[in-house]
C-alpha cells in the first residue's frame, strides 16, 4: 500500500495543480514540492524500517515490500508493486532530483504554471511506477506513460527547436517501447504455453528458461528499449536534442531519471530474465559501452552549447553504466549503481546551472561566456565542484562509481577496460575546458548579472553535500544496493555453473573468477 | 414468416420503417428538430428491439438473413454509432442553409444497410445491404453541397464504390458458378482449404477480396479515402470511417475468419501483404498531410491494417480482440470528428491543422478531448487505444505472426509523428486564433461521455472484453 502511495501522491498533486492554481498562481509549485517531499520522507521511512533486512543476503523474489492487486485477472495482469534495495535507491533519487527540478522552475516557468507542474508530477509518477512495478504489463504501461508528460514538458516549455526535439524523443523511445512490448508478449505466451499459467508476473517469469533461438530475439526487444533510454551509442541521437531543448526541470528529469530507467531495465529485467543470452552478448555490449564513453566525451568537448555539452557527457557516463552491468560481477554492479546516483546528482546540478545561466544571459552559447567568475563567484564555485565531479575526481560520488566499474570490468575484460579508462582523460579535458570557457579566462563582454540566489544556493548546497558524502562515505549506499547486487550475481553464477557444459557459449563467457 | 421471424427481425423492421415515417413526416410539415428526434428515437427503439431479438439468436430467416449473437453485437455497435453520428450532425447540418431533413432519412438508410450487411448470410443480402449503404453515402457525401470539392468527393466515391461493387458482384458470380451456392458459408468452408481451390473459385475469391478491400480502403485500394474524407461533411466522414467500415469488417470476420487457416495459403498471404502495406503506406502518407481530415483518413487506412493482424491471427479470440479494437477506434474517431464538426462553420470546415494552433489557450476542454482521442489513436496508455493495440499485438504474438507484429509496432511509431504534430499545434502559442463557434451543452456532454468512455476502457478494459466475450460465446 505504501508503494502505491508513492506513485499516487505525485499523481494526485498533478491533478490538483489546476484547482490550487485558482487560489494562487504559484500554489502548484508548493503543492508539487510537498508531494515529492512526502515521497522522499516515505522512502526514508521504508529505508529506516528495512535497514536490517537489507543486510541479509536474499535470493530473487524476496522483496522488502510486496503489494499485489488484480487488475485484469483474465490476462494475468495485476497491479504488482515491490521494492528492493535497487529500487529503493532509485526511488530516493527520483524524489531527491524532483525537488531540484521543481525548485529550478520557480523563476523559469511563468506560463501555464499549473499545467507545467501537472506534467512534472505525472512524469515523476510514471518514473516511480517504472521503478516499483514488477508486473511486466504494468511496467510497459508506466514506461509509455512517462513519455507523454515529458513530451509536453519539452514541446510546450522548451527552447527554440522544441518541436523537433520533443518529437524525436518521443518517437525513439516509443519505437523501443513497442519492440519491448512484443518481447514481453512473446515471453508471456511462451511461458503460458509451457506451464499453462498465463501471467505477466516478474516473480513467475524470472525462473523460466527459454529455448535458445527465441531467447536472443526476445532479449533484443528489451535491450533495444533500454539502450534507447540509456542511451547506448548508435541509439543516442534523441538525447542531445531533447536535453538541450527541454526546460531546466525537464533536462534534470531526463538526465537524472529517465536515463536511469534504461539502466534499471537492464539490471531488473535483461540480466535476471535472460542470464545466458546476456552473457552471450556481453562482449559486444561492453564494446558499445566503451564506444559510448569515448564518443560522448569527444562530442562533449566539441560543443558550443552549454546544455548540449552536458548532454553528451551523459552519453559518456552512461557508457560506464553499460560497461559495469555487462561485467557481471559484484564490484562492477555496485559501481554501476553508484554511478547512476552520482551521475543523477552531478548532471542534474550542471543542468540547473545551465538553466540559471540561460535565465541570466539568455544564451547557452559557450563562446559568448568567459571570465564570469568575478561576476558570479558562487555560481563559479558550484560549477567547479560539479565539473570536477563529472570528471570523476576522488572525493566525489562519481569517482566511486567509475572506479568500481573499471575495477570490476577489468576482471571481466582487460582490453576493453583499458580502452574505457581513456574516457577518464576525455572527461578531464571537457570538464576543465568547460570551466575555462565559462568562468575562467577573460571576459569577452563585460556582463553584470546576479549571482546564485538563496533558493538556488540551498539546492546547490544540498547537492554538494550529497555528492561529497557519497564520495567520502559510500558504504551506506552500497549496503542498500548490496543485497540486490548479490541476488543478481548469484543468479549469474548459477547460470554459469549450468552453462559450464554448454560448449557453444562457453567461449563467450569470460568470467573473472575462472581466469 | 412466423412470429419468431418477426421477433428476430424486429431491429431491421424498425430501421426500415423509420425512414418511411420520416418521409411521411416531411411531407406533412418540415421540421428539422422533429426529424432529428424521430431518427434518434427510432434508433433507440431498434436498440431496445435487439433485446427482443436476442433470445431468438441464432435464428435463420429464409436463406438471406441470419440473426445470431455476432450480428446482434454488431447491430448494437452500428446503432449506437449511428446515434452518435446523428448527434454530431445535429448542429453541423443546422448551420447549412438548405432543406436538411432528408439528411436524416439518408442516414437512417445507411444505418439500415450496414445492419443488413452484418446479418447477411447470402450473397444477395450482402450485396443488397452494401448497396443500400453505399447509395445513401453517395448522397450524404455531397449533402449540403456548399463547399468546393464536395461534389468531386461524391463523384469519386460513386465511381470507385460502383467499380468495387462490380468486382464484388463478379466475384460472387464466379464463386456461384463454381460452388453452385450463393450462401456465404460456401466461402467459409472452402477458403480454409487452400489446396481445394479451383480456378474460378480462386478468381472469385480474389475479386471479392478486391471489393472488400475497396470498402475498407485497404492499400492498394485506398485512393478514394483521403479525398472522400476531406470532401464529405465531417459527421459523414465519421460515419464512413466507423460504421461503414465496421460493417464490412464484420463480414470479413464472420466468413473469412478461419482458425485453421494455414499460414502458407494463398489467401493468408494476400491478406498479410495487404495488412502490411496498409499499415506502412497509410502511416507514411499521413505524414505529408496538412488537413486533419486527410490525416484521419490515412490513419484509418493504417488502423484497418492493424485490425487485419487480429483477423489473420484467426480464431475466437481474434474476433473478440478485433471487436474490442473497433470499439476503441470508433470512440476516438467520433471524438476527433466530433470536434471537427463542432468547430466547423457553414462555409468552412475546421480541417486545417493550423486552424487548431493554440487551441489550448482558448478551449482547454476541447483540447483535452482532442488530445486524448489522438493519443488513443496513437495507442498511448490510459486510453482505450492502448489496450486495443495491446490486444492486437497479443493476438498476433499468440499465433506467431512475428513479421506482421513487428510491422505493426514500427509503422505505428511512424504514425506517432503526425498525431504528435497535431497535438503540438494544439499547445503551441496562439497566433491569430479565431474561434467564433461555441460548442453546445449537448455537444459537450457527448464529448465528455466519449472521453470518459475512452479513459474507462483504457484503465479498466475487462468489463468490455467480458461483455463482448459473453455475447459472442455461443456464436462461434
Amino acid at each position: 500500500m505504501i508503494l502505491a502511495m508513492l506513485i499516487a501522491i505525485p499523481l494526485l498533486a498533478g491533478l490538483l495543480s489546476w484547482p490550487v492554481s485558482a487560489v494562487h498562481r504559484k500554489a502548484p509549485f508548493w503543492l508539487s514540492l510537498a508531494a515529492v517531499g512526502s515521497d522522499l520522507l516515505i522512502t526514508a521511512f521504508i529505508w529506516a524500517n528495512n535497514s536490517s533486512n537489507l543486510v541479509a543476503t536474499r535470493t530473487n523474489g524476496q522483496w522488502l515490500i510486496d503489494y499485489r492487486r488484480d487488475w485484469m485477472p483474465q490476462m494475468g495482469i495485476s497491479i504488482h508493486l515491490a521494492i528492493d534495495g535497487l529500487s529503493l535507491i532509485l526511488v530516493g533519487l527520483t524524489a531527491f532530483l524532483a525537488i531540484a527540478a521543481i525548485v529550478s522552475s520557480w523563476s523559469e516557468i511563468n506560463e501555464r504554471i499549473a499545467f507545467f507542474h501537472a506534467n512534472l508530477m505525472f512524469t515523476i509518477s510514471g518514473i516511480l511506477g517504472v521503478f516499483l512495478t514488477i508486473d511486466l504489463f504494468l511496467f510497459y504501461f508506466f514506461w509509455e506513460l512517462m513519455l507523454v508528460p515529458m513530451y509536453f514538458l519539452i514541446s510546450i516549455w522548451g527552447h527554440e527547436r522544441r518541436a523537433y526535439a520533443s518529437m524525436k524523443f518521443f518517437i525513439f523511445t516509443q519505437a523501443g517501447g513497442l519492440l519491448m512490448l512484443i518481447s514481453i508478449l512473446g515471453i508471456y505466451f511462451i511461458h503460458g504455453k509451457a506451464t499453462g499459467v498465463y501471467t505477466f508476473d516478474y516473480n513467475q517469469l524470472i525462473g523460466f528458461s527459454l529455448a535458445q533461438p527465441e531467447t536472443i530475439w526476445l532479449m533484443i526487444g528489451f535491450v533495444v528499449a533500454f539502450a534507447v533510454k540509456l542511451p547506448a551509442v548508435p541509439l543516442h541521437p534523441w538525447l542531445a536534442d531533447a536535453h538541450t531543448e527541454a526546460p531546466t526541470a525537464g533536462s534534470i528529469i531526463l538526465a537524472g531519471l529517465l536515463l536511469k530507467t534504461g539502466a534499471y531495465g537492464f539490471l531488473r529485467f535483461v540480466i535476471p530474465m535472460f542470464p545466458a543470452a546476456s552473457a552471450m552478448i556481453a562482449t559486444p555490449v561492453m564494446i558499445i559501452g566503451t564506444l559510448s564513453i569515448l564518443y560522448g566525451a569527444a562530442l562533449a568537448f566539441s560543443q558550443t552549447d552549454f546544455k548540449r555539452m552536458v548532454a553528451y557527457t551523459s552519453i559518456s557516463h552512461m557508457g560506464f553504466v553499460l560497461l559495469g552491468i555487462f561485467s557481471f560481477n559484484e564490484l562492477a554492479l555496485q559501481g554501476t549503481i553508484a554511478q547512476i546516483v552520482a551521475h543523477g546528482i552531478s548532471t542534474g546540478m550542471l543542468f540547473l546551472i545551465a538553466g540559471a545561466l540561460q535565465e541570466r544571459l539568455h544564451t547557452r552559447d559557450l563562446t559568448l561566456m568567459g571570465g564570469m567568475w568575478s561576476t558570479a563567484p558562487r555560481m563559479g564555485a558550484v560549477t567547479l565542484i560539479f565539473a570536477v565531479a563529472s570528471l570523476g575526481l576522488p572525493g566525489t560520488g562519481n569517482f566511486v562509481g567509475e572506479f568500481l566499474v573499471l575495477l570490476g570490468s577489468w576482471q571481466a575484460n582487460e582490453a576493453i577496460t583499458a580502452v574505457a579508462t581513456m574516457g577518464l582523460i576525455g572527461a578531464t579535458v571537457y570538464a576543465v575546458w568547460l570551466m575555462h570557457v565559462t568562468f575562467f579566462g577573460s571576459a569577452e563582454v563585460d556582463r553584470k548579472f546576479p549571482d546564485l540566489s538563496f533558493r538556488e544556493m540551498v539546492v546547490a548546497g544540498i547537492m554538494i553535500a550529497a555528492i561529497i558524502a557519497m564520495g567520502m562515505y559510500p558504504s551506506p549506499l552500497l549496503k542498500i544496493s548490496g543485497s540486490s547486487v548479490q541476488a543478481l550475481t548469484s543468479g549469474i553464477n548459477t547460470m554459469r555453473d549450468a552453462s559450464a557444459a554448454w560448449h557453444e557459449t562457453h567461449d563467450t563467457i569470460k568470467p573473472g573468477v575462472t581466469r | 414468416m412466423n412470429m419468431n421471424d418477426f421477433q428476430a427481425l424486429s431491429p431491421l423492421i424498425i430501421m426500415a420503417a423509420s425512414p418511411m415515417a420520416a418521409m411521411l413526416a416531411i411531407a406533412v410539415s418540415r421540421s428539422y428538430r422533429f426529424t432529428a428526434t424521430l431518427s434518434l428515437y427510432s434508433i433507440y427503439a431498434a436498440l431496445l428491439s435487439l433485446a427482443v431479438a436476442y433470445p431468438q439468436a441464432p435464428h435463420q430467416v429464409s436463406s438471406l438473413i441470419i440473426i445470431d449473437r455476432f450480428a446482434i453485437l454488431y447491430m448494437a455497435i452500428i446503432l449506437i454509432s449511428g446515434a452518435v453520428v446523428i448527434m454530431l450532425s445535429y448542429g453541423y447540418i443546422k448551420k447549412c442553409d438548405i432543406n436538411y431533413e432528408e439528411y436524416h432519412i439518408l442516414m437512417l438508410l445507411a444505418i439500415m444497410g450496414s445492419m443488413v450487411l452484418v446479418c447477411s448470410s447470402h450473397f444477395a443480402s450482402l450485396f443488397l445491404g452494401l448497396e443500400i449503404l453505399s447509395v445513401s453515402l453517395y448522397a450524404l457525401v455531397a449533402y449540403p453541397k456548399q463547399r468546393i470539392g464536395q461534389i468531386e468527393a461524391a463523384l469519386k466515391y460513386l465511381v470507385l464504390a460502383a467499380v468495387s461493387s462490380a468486382f464484388l458482384l463478379f466475384g460472387m458470380a464466379l464463386v456461384y458458378a463454381d460452388s453452385g451456392t450463393m450462401a456465404l458459408s460456401a466461402i467459409e468452408s472452402r477458403a480454409a482449404h487452400g489446396t481445394a481451390y479451383t480456378l474460378p473459385f480462386a478468381a472469385g475469391l480474389s475479386l471479392i477480396t478486391v471489393g472488400i478491400g475497396f470498402k475498407l480502403a485497404l492499400v492498394p485500394f485506398h485512393m478514394w479515402a483521403p479525398d472522400v474524407y476531406d470532401g464529405a461533411p465531417a459527421p459523414v466522414s465519421a460515419f464512413i470511417a466507423t460504421v461503414s467500415k465496421g460493417a464490412v469488417f464484420a463480414i470479413l470476420l464472420r466468413y473469412f475468419n478461419q482458425s485453421d487457416l494455414s499460414h502458407s495459403s494463398l489467401f493468408f498471404l494476400i491478406f498479410a501483404v495487404i495488412a502490411a502495406a496498409s499499415m506502412i503506406i497509410g502511416n507514411i502518407l499521413a505524414l505529408f498531410q496538412k488537413n486533419i481530415k486527410r490525416v484521419l483518413a490515412y490513419s484509418s487506412i493504417s488502423h484497418m491494417g492493424y485490425l487485419l493482424v487480429a483477423f489473420l491471427a484467426g480464431g475466437e479470440l481474434s474476433v473478440r480482440i478485433a471487436t474490442f479494437y473497433l470499439i476503441a477506434y470508433f470512440i476516438a474517431i467520433f471524438g476527433a470528428f466530433g470536434i471537427i464538426s463542432f468547430l466547423s462553420s457553414e462555409d468552412k470546415e475546421a480541417d486545417d491543422i493550423d486552424y487548431y494552433r493554440g487551441l489550448s489557450s482558448k478551449r482547454p476542454f476541447l483540447t483535452l478531448v482532442l488530445a486524448a482521442m489522438l493519443f488513443s489513436l496513437a495507442g498511448i496508455p490510459l486510453t482505450a487505444g492502448f489496450i486495443g493495440k495491446f490486444y492486437l499485438i497479443t493476438a498476433g504474438v499468440s499465433t506467431g505472426l512475428w513479421k506482421l507484429v513487428v510491422t505493426l509496432a514500427l509503422s505505428s511509431t511512424i504514425g506517432l509523428f503526425y498525431y504528435l504534430r497535431i497535438i503540438f499545434n494544439l499547445f503551441a502559442p496562439a497566433e491569430n486564433l479565431h474561434l467564433p463557434i461555441n460548442v453546445s451543452a449537448a455537444g459537450s456532454v457527448l464529448l465528455i461521455t466519449l472521453l470518459l468512455l475512452l479513459l474507462w476502457i483504457g484503465v479498466y478494459p475487462e468489463p468490455l472484453m467480458d461483455g463482448i466475450s459473453a455475447i459472442l460465446e455461443a456464436s462461434f
